[in-house]
């Protein structure tokens, strides 16, 4: 199981086991990250999963698909590697992912 | 303020759960009217994930999520519900002791119903805050989440900012009577309608309108009164546009809202019920779907369809306290099929 660390906006960071094929936003809710609110449920629709992915882990994971790049434009304070954790489906390979959740979600 | 509407009961929240309830209640007799922010029924199901399907609606191995809501209301049409939509409750006060309660909205429509029934899902939408810091103090007199009037921005310098079909249509729409208009967004891609996008190009290119692609950074201003924002752009230089009004365009998100101050019983932004009648700390209003809460909860909406028939008993009793309740079905009741049209 790839492990991903969270790191939510001045707590201390969160590492966890998550599943090959579920999102990053299924992982941060199953394990109760504080500040992934995914009011939506992971329809791509509400841009409350908004995180920062790592710069380091950026181009491994790759940017947002043009839906979820209209969606990040409901998002709070976007950044360059901004992304939708509901729309980041895991694979084996992204073990030791890095994403930083922002202060607020809305 | 226009006369009251006398009814049996008023539901808040026009989503699957709040239209099922029409339903329930017209079989047994009680009439309905429905209000909700949102100017279409359906609340997330129409605002959050119109296209998308749902799995888990007993007898629809799939079902599109606005599909569900034309059905519904297809099946409520019998009980003629009155729907008040882009209205927000704002009070419900208890009248005398059986008389029930005064519902009223923002827009002054007033109603008086034996019972209450609170379906309001996730709360009420309302326009997200972009993150700007201090732009609280300018909501209201220099920023706004919408146009109610279009004269307040005639003369002005207006910065819009987004980039779907409310920043473009109104950008389009006041740049003729703006003194200045700025449209900003955080990439040169918008999503609105592809004509609109190409209008608003023209009138960029003939010097009518200021497009710049970043984000709003700060606001200058003295007091309530804006003067300027100040505007990262993505190659990371900024620049200050002036600003008399602004009207930022970032969707919608879920606020519990007014139903704090009705003197209900809260937990943790969900509202505490029975799960005989799923009444609230106060008889006479209920609370069913997402917004209610009790052991062993799930936010399904056949769990709130469940909620909604046997809320329906326990209004009907404080509705018609002498009549005696016949427990009938649909399938062979000649009385429920009159009622629904079919017989």
């Amino acid at each position: 199981m790839p492990k991903i660390t969270f790191i939510p906006k001045g707590q201390e960071e969160i590492v966890i086991d998550a599943e090959v094929g579920s999102t990053v936003m299924e992982a941060a809710v199953r394990n109760g990250v504080p500040g992934v609110e995914a009011e939506c449920g992971g329809a791509c629709a509400c841009a409350t999963c908004h995180v920062y992915v790592d710069e380091k882990w950026y181009d491994k994971v790759g940017g947002p698909q043009p839906m979820e790049e209209d969606m990040l434009d409901f998002a709070w304070d976007v950044r360059p590697t901004s992304r939708l954790s509901c729309q980041m489906k895991i694979v084996e390979d992204w073990d030791g992912l890095v994403v930083e959740i922002p202060e607020k979600q809305a | 303020m226009s006369e009251a509407i006398t009814t049996d009961v008023v539901i808040i929240g026009a989503g699957p759960v709040g239209l099922f309830a029409v339903f329930e209640l017209g079989l047994l007799d009680l009439k309905c009217h429905l209000i909700d922010i949102l100017d279409k029924p359906g609340g997330q199901c129409a605002e959050l994930y119109p296209e998308k399907p749902i799995y888990d609606i007993p007898g629809y191995p799939v079902i599109g999520a606005l599909e569900l809501i034309d059905k519904l209301q297809e099946q409520i049409r019998p009980f003629h519900p009155t729907y008040h939509y882009g209205q927000q409750v704002e009070r419900v006060e208890r009248l005398a002791e059986g008389a029930g309660f005064r519902v009223v909205t923002d827009a002054g429509t007033e109603f008086l119903a034996k019972v209450v029934v609170i379906a309001a899902g996730g709360g009420s939408f309302q326009p997200k805050r972009p993150p700007v810091p201090g732009i609280e103090a300018y909501e209201g007199t220099s920023v706004f989440y919408s146009v109610r009037k279009m004269d307040a921005f005639r003369d002005q310098e207006v910065v819009i900012v987004g980039g779907g079909d409310s920043a473009l249509d109104w950008t389009l729409n006041l740049a003729p009577i703006a003194k200045r208009m700025t449209l900003v967004h955080r990439r040169d891609d918008f999503r609105g309608a592809p004509h609109s996008v190409e209008q608003m190009r023209k009138l960029v290119a003939e010097g009518k309108v200021d497009l710049v692609i970043g984000q709003v950074q700060e606001l200058r201003g003295e007091g309530a009164n804006l003067s300027a924002a100040v505007i990262k752009k993505n190659d990371g230089s900024v620049v200050e546009a002036p600003a008399t009004r602004m009207l930022p365009f970032f969707g919608l998100t879920m606020k519990l809202g007014p139903i704090a101050d009705w003197g209900l019983n809260l937990h943790e932004n969900l509202i505490p019920v029975d799960t005989e009648k799923f009444e609230t700390s106060e008889p006479g209003i209920f609370a069913i779907g997402d917004i209610n809460t009790y052991p062993g909860k799930l936010k399904l909406i056949l769990s709130g369809f469940h909620e909604a028939a046997l809320m329906s008993q326990a209004a009907k009793r404080i509705v018609d306290p002498d009549k005696r309740i016949v427990f009938q079905y649909t399938t062979s009741s000649t009385n429920l099929q009159k009622k629904l049209g079919v017989n």
